[in-house]
């Protein structure tokens, strides 16, 4: 094992660094679960109320993401986003290279592969909410804005919270892909400190404590929130 | 879209199938035996302590990162360089089945304790009362019960390992993803190249998804006794 004062926050240390890493894959994963969340409610939307054809293509988009490995759909954001930008930059008379940058096409690329994880959850919770619930709102004479943000919102947000506690979860491993694009978050930072200093276990182990700290964390403040929100409730034991 | 182009490199990035089944299967298996270990470890303290903390730390971190702590991480020990397991952990085929294999592992166990979680107290009594051992009890009443219980969210744990044999193209190995990623460096037809290969691991996951979808029908209490399912 190496020097493990290469971790610290001296002037030879990789501490800052690494700390200004962890928090860059904070950032991503963040907004990526952000996109996610904004496209999860839709699809979700879709697949509950939407015409044959708004149904089929949420149901395709969730089956295709299903299946697809991140990975590729991260390559399909950064190359094939790269492609689409210098084209347009071209027929514009832009003069080149072209590049697009690893943070937008990584929140992009997670997002949208978490939207479809997202959708379930949330397509899951609104079937939960009792039926008698919301067609007492609708005989009291509720709109449905207010329906939504009244009865359903709160009842759906109860039962959703564990499962989107996992969505987050996911997000947070996957955005160590996004270092394939370049970006500086944990993943990408770990590896260049590992070449440069030749210690790759004790670098690579530091990164793996950086993502567990997030986890872990992040863990408990779902599970907070998730007693919050069982307050009021019957028989809701604890 | 350019068909010849299209065409050529579908069958290119075929030529990586092999090896991405070979990882996706070898990792099931490998993780389902681990998995069953870690359970059966779990009924002493000790054990569940260190079978918990196990499924803690790969559960808890990125896939990415254990591959990489493998494959470049223990390459720094002087001892392992030293020992018999060298020739293995030089490979980065080894080394990336190694982290498939642990990674599926915590993940398999954590589904397999819900099923077993669900097997009816009084089934084991049963077997305990008319005389089975405590094996023919795992092997003939306890494993059945709990693995179809397990068996939706395996399905997506299968699905998943296929996915994630997808990230051992980042230490050099030349499956569906290393050719289609290699072609992208080569062509820069970036689009072109993701749909063929994005269009192969949809056909693998959507199979799996009917497979299973069969299995939990063919395997439910309704369907006992019935020839067709």
């Amino acid at each position: 094992m190496g020097d493990i004062g290469l971790l610290g926050f001296g002037p030879d240390g990789w501490g800052l660094v690494l700390f200004r890493a962890g928090l860059m894959t904070l950032a991503v994963s963040v907004a990526a679960f952000l996109c996610g969340l904004m496209l999860g409610t839709l699809v979700a939307w879709g697949r509950v109320a939407g015409n044959g054809p708004v149904r089929a293509l949420a149901e395709g988009y969730t089956v295709v993401l299903r299946g697809v490995p991140d990975i590729l759909v991260i390559y399909l954001f950064y190359f094939g986003g790269r492609q689409v930008v210098a084209a347009i930059g071209t027929a514009l008379g832009f003069p080149g290279p072209f590049d697009i940058s690893g943070f937008v096409a990584g929140m992009l690329a997670i997002g949208l592969i978490s939207g479809a994880g997202q959708s379930e959850v949330l397509r899951g919770a609104y079937q939960a909410v009792p039926k008698g619930t919301i067609e007492a709102g609708r005989v009291v004479g509720m709109g449905r804005l207010t329906l939504f943000r009244r009865v359903i919102a709160p009842q759906a947000m109860t039962t959703a919270l564990p499962g989107m506690g996992n969505q987050w979860q996911s997000v947070i491993k996957e955005s160590a892909l996004v270092s394939v694009t370049g970006l500086v978050e944990t993943m990408r930072q770990v590896s260049v400190a590992a070449g440069t200093t030749q210690e790759h276990f004790l670098f690579y182990a530091a990164g793996a404590v950086i993502y567990l700290i997030i986890t872990t964390l992040s863990d408990q403040l779902f599970r907070l929130a998730e007693k919050r929100s069982l307050r009021g409730h019957h028989g809701a034991g604890f | 879209m350019d068909l010849t182009f299209l065409s050529s490199m579908f069958q290119s990035i075929l030529k990586g199938l092999p090896l991405t089944l070979n990882l996706w299967v070898l990792s099931l298996l490998g993780g389902g035996c681990l998995a069953l270990l870690l359970n059966l470890m779990r009924q002493s303290r000790i054990g569940a302590a260190v079978a918990g903390s196990y499924v803690f730390l790969f559960r808890g971190t990125p896939l990415l990162i254990q591959i990489f702590m493998i494959y470049y991480g223990l390459a720094g020990f002087g001892f392992i360089r030293q020992s018999f397991l060298w020739p293995f952990l030089r490979e980065p085929y080894w080394c990336g089945l190694l982290a498939l294999i642990l990674n599926d592992a915590a993940y398999t166990s954590e589904i397999l304790r819900g099923g077993l979680r669900a097997v009816p107290k009084g089934a084991v009594e049963a077997g305990r009362v008319s005389g089975m051992s405590r094996v023919a009890i795992l092997r003939r009443i306890t494993l059945p019960l709990a693995i179809r219980q397990a068996l939706p969210a395996y399905s997506n744990e299968i699905i998943s390992m296929l996915k994630a044999t997808a990230l051992v193209s980042t230490i050099t190995l030349m499956d569906m993803t290393g050719i289609a990623r290699a072609a992208i460096s080569e062509t820069w037809r970036a689009v072109e190249i993701l749909l063929c290969a994005a269009v192969i691991y949809l056909a693998i996951s959507m199979l799996v998804t009917r497979a299973s979808a069969w299995a939990e029908a063919r395997l439910s209490p309704w369907q006992f006794g019935r020839t067709t399912p």
